[in-house]
């Protein structure tokens, strides 16, 4: 191992904005905002960004069938029950980002999916589990640019975010400055949450510093929006990848790493969750600042969307349960959502066709 | 608390099992259990019963029976009486027992689990998803052996009446370990669970009742450690298989010397848990979860003894405190829970008492900030850093939720700090570099070697321990040979006891005629590969077998026992040359042994005649040479258990190998026992046969003219009966072979003790060292290695 590897979690943050170069330890940086999270009772800022540090990310290890082990009893060393099941999939709701991202999308498809955002679950639902006054909504709605506008008017009024997918999703390899000018465009449009994709090319030939600027690039057009890093975690393959890929898009600045864009042969599976988590609690433990996580594509049912929850907790911690740190995208789910709480209400099994679709 | 409330907490919340099928069984049982012998429910023969609880709770679950020696012999008497018909079955009858156990076992696992949990206080996650689906898996693999037990083990044949004596920490899946292998193999069974959980044992019995089993087969009597000793104690038991602490093991050791029952132990282990600064530090941690805190650290394999590299203290100890604190300590029957209960109050305070005690030793101690249980035996996750080797609780088994912390600056320093111990059951090394874990795990003095995983278990994979863990080893093909023997070799006659044969002058004319060889050549010692007077200054006479005065050998003494296990150690590279090497090695002994024939003969006739002199060199060229070839041949196995990662199966020397040579075959018999013992890379303390130490002189030549380096073979003549006792009982010497009479069987069985060495006799029997069946193969081999399982998952 190199000698930077003998320290391997002393990261010393050498600026914030580019100019200061005295080394500092992040958590002794002056700030005016309050914390975003805390780790271990340590309060945590918001993303800044770091410079790229290599060794950092070429030092990663990551021993597949562990995680895979560590997964496999995950879940099945936790589990809710009864109202506490209730209450963490109410919970499941308002981290949601409702997606709709086809070929076939049309403003009426958005608008009713805007609609179900707000009111989420069935009004007799919200009174039977006694909690009107929660007013239940999902974290955030998902779509393509073009339907961006039509979501920031059907949502006006309501907590729910319009979150738009971007920089030529979901391969991602449409020309740098058309990605970027288009992340300025769904800002301007009323995107408040900018889901961006990664060139997967520069991962697997380990070109770390290019990387670092697309995203660094794609996090500065995205100016007060919420950048969340796609890592297409289907298409890198490998865990190591995976958590290489997490470091760099965290040190470039991303609010959120999130696992994939939903299109790719296998999308968020547990085993990634860990290493992604694993990689935003080392950051969050060297530089002070909290990064959030976005699990995408494949979560379905509601006992998913618990074992999403239950890794949250145990990796990261209650803070990371929150829709300000956690995410799940999906478009199914709430669906399987309504019919358990349906079931936890009426102790009956439910149907789908009780609920309505969005 | 409201929903609304709930949301906001986000706790787990109570998840608990139901326990009420469980209870139910108990009831329908009065709550009382008798013995299980014959097929039937007995009532214990005293009336005595005791209680056992529910360690997360202390109520009591049920009574069950308190066994006496008279218990006891009824249940041998059962299983005696069953054994014919059992072994009359076919491989294949028994094979569908061993399967409709496998299937009844899964259709009952629920409650099987909900039952050890209550008994023992282990999370119902770890009986539900590890204790009872490695049950029936044990089940369904023996099944398998069962059928194949002719084809495979043709010569074979079971030891017979089997006593088992198994512990508290994981019930019912040390039951199978102990029933499965023996059931297959054709013996019959008397089993004791542990007094502190009986339960699953006694529903057990009763699934033998479901599926048929002929009654007698299996026994099971249930009792504290009396019991167990009578069981141990009977005459009528072929062979002893007991679980647990290594004191208790010793004691078994020792009361059973004096008889020829078949022993194998499974004791403790203070195992090393190694993190290199290459590791994914954050799945070592999940691998210390289920390793210390896995069974709340009663475990007997459990990494008890963490080892960080220098380089990497800081971080590791940071993210372990952080693990540690998102474990989850409450009532067992809880989903949710991680740690449950201590298994009872002796052990909860054992375990405070040992903490105590390291903390003396200077060790600091830490346990995460939370709420524990306010009723019921729990012990909080504990890390103790600082260790260092000196104290109490980096050398003795806590057998608690306690992790010791020390550290290491190189892979040497690791593997040093790693076998600094007495035990030697398992290890786990944590590297992502190929080249470093498996240079290390084959260092690593353990019988399994976890690289980059914990506590993986598979019935194929042999599980038992190297040093004071134990003897034999439990699952696998090696876990069979335990509960067979050979054939010939149980059928084998006694030995007459040895006397010295009184020094009578000869008055055959020929033979005086002859003037006597050599008498003035003089045979040393050989030690470290040279010739070496005996410390004592005293020279022994040896006898033709006419009773004259052929020549004198050195007397050695417990000092040339000593130089000669100093010599050995020194040699123990050997172990590492390749097997081809070693392979010519032997054959360039038996080319030279072929050469000298004639004028080895020829003094060899002295002792016991031409005939037998012509004979024992011929056999004993061939019997070079056969060992020769397996030198490269008697290889490990890869094994595939269900998970994806491979098990290597290596054959490891047992290290130093001291040899009591037979009377009856001078050379043959000396050549017998040490080819073996070096040609699998073990070196030897040979004690010739009084019968001809004179063939040392020949021997050495030998050694010294094939290349053989100094120090692999030391020989050490005298009196045997004095020597076998300054080997049996050295601590250094880690296998005594003893082929002499009954006596002298008995007397290696009690000396070594002390450290638990190998023990390797022919329990004072007849063996025939021209037969080919008899005198060579893979019977000797098997003793002169033992198995380590190296597992390696893959994947990226």
């Amino acid at each position: 191992m190199s000698v930077e590897n003998s320290k391997p979690h002393r990261v010393v943050v050498a600026t914030v904005n580019g100019r200061d170069e005295s080394p500092v330890t992040a958590s002794l940086l002056p700030t005016s905002s309050a914390p975003l999270a805390t780790l271990y009772g340590r309060p945590l800022l918001s993303n800044q960004g770091i410079p790229l540090h290599l060794d950092w990310v070429k030092q990663v290890r990551v021993n597949t069938s562990a995680v895979e082990r560590r997964q496999q009893s995950h879940v099945a060393r936790r589990t809710v029950k009864k109202d506490w099941q209730a209450a963490w999939l109410l919970r499941a709701i308002t981290c949601m980002d409702l997606t709709t991202l086809s070929g076939d999308d049309t403003d009426e498809r958005v608008r009713r999916l805007c609609a179900k955002a707000r009111r989420p679950i069935l009004y007799e639902l919200v009174k039977g589990l006694g909690i009107e006054d929660l007013n239940l909504q999902v974290a955030a709605v998902c779509v393509y640019h073009r339907f961006v506008e039509t979501a920031r008017r059907a949502l006006e009024g309501s907590s729910v975010r319009v979150a738009a997918v971007s920089t030529g999703f979901p391969a991602g390899l449409s020309p740098l400055p058309e990605r970027v000018a288009e992340i300025r465009r769904s800002v301007e449009a009323g995107a408040q949450d900018i889901d961006v994709v990664i060139t997967r090319a520069h991962v697997f030939g380990g070109r770390w510093q290019e990387l670092y600027d697309e995203i660094a690039a794609f996090k500065q057009a995205s100016g007060a929006a919420h950048m969340k890093v796609i890592l297409g975690t289907g298409d890198l393959l490998t865990l190591r990848n995976v958590a290489r890929a997490s470091f760099v898009a965290m040190m470039a600045g991303a609010d959120f790493i999130k696992t994939s864009t939903g299109k790719e042969p296998t999308n968020a599976t547990l085993p990634v969750g860990f290493v992604m988590t694993r990689a935003i609690r080392e950051y969050a433990q060297e530089t002070g600042m909290a990064v959030g996580f976005k699990a995408a594509g494949g979560i379905r049912t509601a006992k998913q969307s618990i074992e999403w929850l239950a890794l949250m907790k145990e990796e990261l911690g209650g803070s990371w349960m929150k829709a300000e740190l956690f995410r799940l995208g999906a478009s199914g789910l709430l669906n399987d959502i309504e019919r358990q709480l349906e079931h936890h209400a009426t102790g009956r099994y439910s149907a789908d066709y009780r609920h309505p679709i969005a | 608390m409201s929903i609304a409330e709930k949301f906001v907490a986000m706790e787990y919340g109570p998840a608990p099992e139901d326990s009420k099928d469980a209870l139910a069984w108990l009831d329908h049982h009065q709550r009382r259990f008798g013995h299980f012998m014959h097929g039937a429910w007995v009532k214990p023969s005293a009336g005595a019963y005791f209680d056992t609880a529910d360690p997360s709770t202390g109520e009591k679950l049920a009574s069950v029976a308190q066994g006496s020696a008279a218990d006891i012999d009824a249940a041998v008497k059962a299983a005696r009486a069953a054994l014919p018909k059992w072994q009359a079955l076919t491989p294949h009858v028994r094979a569908r027992y061993l399967y409709a156990l496998a299937r009844q076992v899964q259709k009952h696992s629920r409650r099987l689990a909900v039952l050890e949990t209550m008994d023992n206080g282990k999370p119902i996650r770890e009986s539900r998803d590890l204790d009872i689906p490695l049950v029936a898996r044990h089940f369904y693999y023996h099944a398998g052996w069962a059928q194949l037990l002719l084809q495979e083990f043709p010569d074979y044949t079971a030891c017979g009446v089997v006593g088992q004596i198994i512990p508290w920490n994981f019930p019912l899946l040390m039951l199978a370990w102990k029933i499965a292998p023996a059931l297959a193999t054709g013996n019959t069974v008397v089993l004791k669970p542990a007094e502190f959980t009986p339960l699953t044992a006694l529903a057990f019995a009763e699934i033998c009742h479901e599926i048929g089993l002929p009654a007698g087969v299996v026994n099971i009597v249930t009792g504290d450690g009396s019991t167990g000793e009578a069981l141990v104690k009977h005459p009528d038991v072929d062979k002893i298989a007991f679980t647990g602490s290594t004191e208790v093991g010793r004691a078994i050791r020792s009361s059973t010397a004096q008889s020829h029952k078949r022993l194998s132990l499974e004791l403790g282990g203070k195992s090393p848990f190694i993190v290199f600064e290459d590791a994914d530090l954050d799945s070592a941690v999940e691998g210390l979860v289920d390793g210390i805190w896995l069974n709340q650290g009663q475990v007997c394999c459990a990494g008890s003894r963490l080892l960080m590299q220098e380089s990497i203290v800081e971080p590791l100890i940071a993210k372990i405190r952080a693990r540690m604190s998102t474990l989850r300590v409450g009532p067992p029957l809880d989903k949710a829970i991680d740690i449950g209960a201590i298994v009872a109050r002796v052990q909860l305070d054992r375990i405070q008492r040992l903490v105590n005690q390291g903390v003396a030793d200077g060790a600091t101690c830490w346990q995460p900030p939370m709420e524990m249980p306010s009723r019921g035996l729990y012990f909080p996750p504990t890390l103790l850093s600082n260790v260092h080797p000196t104290s109490i609780v980096a050398q003795q088994e806590i057998f608690g939720p306690v992790l010791a912390a020390m550290t290491f600056r190189t892979p040497s320093e690791a593997v040093e700090l790693a076998n600094n111990t007495v035990y030697g059951l398992a290890a786990c090394v944590w590297s992502e570099s190929i080249n470093v874990a498996l240079d290390v795990s084959a260092q690593l003095k353990a019988g399994v070697v976890w690289v980059n995983c914990t506590n993986l278990f598979d019935a194929s994979c042999g599980f038992g321990g190297y040093r004071e863990s134990g003897y034999g080893r439990e699952g696998g093909k090696e876990g069979l040979l335990e509960y067979l023997e050979p054939a010939w070799f149980k059928n084998a006659t006694a030995l007459p006891a040895a006397k010295p044969a009184p020094p009578e002058a000869s008055n055959d004319e020929t033979e005086s005629a002859t003037p006597a060889l050599d008498i003035d050549r003089t045979v040393k010692l050989y030690i470290g590969g040279k010739q070496a007077r005996p410390d004592s200054g005293y020279s022994m006479e040896v006898r033709s077998n006419r009773g004259q005065l052929i020549g004198e050998v050195g007397l050695g003494n417990r000092k040339d026992i000593r130089n000669a296990v100093e010599a050995a150690h020194k040699a123990s590279g050997w172990a590492r040359t390749a097997a081809h090497n070693r392979a010519q090695i032997l054959y360039y002994m038996a080319e030279n042994l072929s050469q000298r024939r004639r004028e080895i003969e020829h003094r060899l006739a002295a002792a016991v005649g031409e005939p037998q002199a012509t004979a024992e060199v011929s056999a004993s060229i061939e019997r070079i040479f056969s060992y020769a070839a397996w030198t490269d041949k008697f290889e490990g196995a890869v094994h595939n258990p269900p998970f994806r990662s491979i098990a290597i199966a290596m054959n490891e020397p047992m290290g130093t190998v001291g040899i009591i040579c037979p009377r009856e075959a001078p050379l043959l018999g000396f050549l017998s026992l040490l080819m073996p013992a070096i040609a699998a890379g073990n070196t030897a303390i040979v004690v010739p046969s009084e019968t001809y130490p004179l063939i040392t002189g020949d021997l050495y030549q030998l050694f010294d003219t094939s290349d053989l380096p100094g120090g692999v073979v030391n020989i050490v003549t005298g009196y045997a009966s004095q020597l076998l006792k300054t080997l049996a009982e050295h601590d250094d010497v880690d296998a005594i072979w003893c082929f002499a009479d009954e006596g002298s069987a008995f007397a290696a069985k009690s000396f070594s003790t002390g450290n638990l060495k190998q023990v390797f006799t022919n329990e004072g029997r007849v063996i025939d060292w021209f037969d080919v069946k008899q005198g060579e193969g893979r019977w000797f081999l098997q003793h002169a290695t033992q198995v380590k399982n190296i597992w390696v998952p893959y994947g990226e």
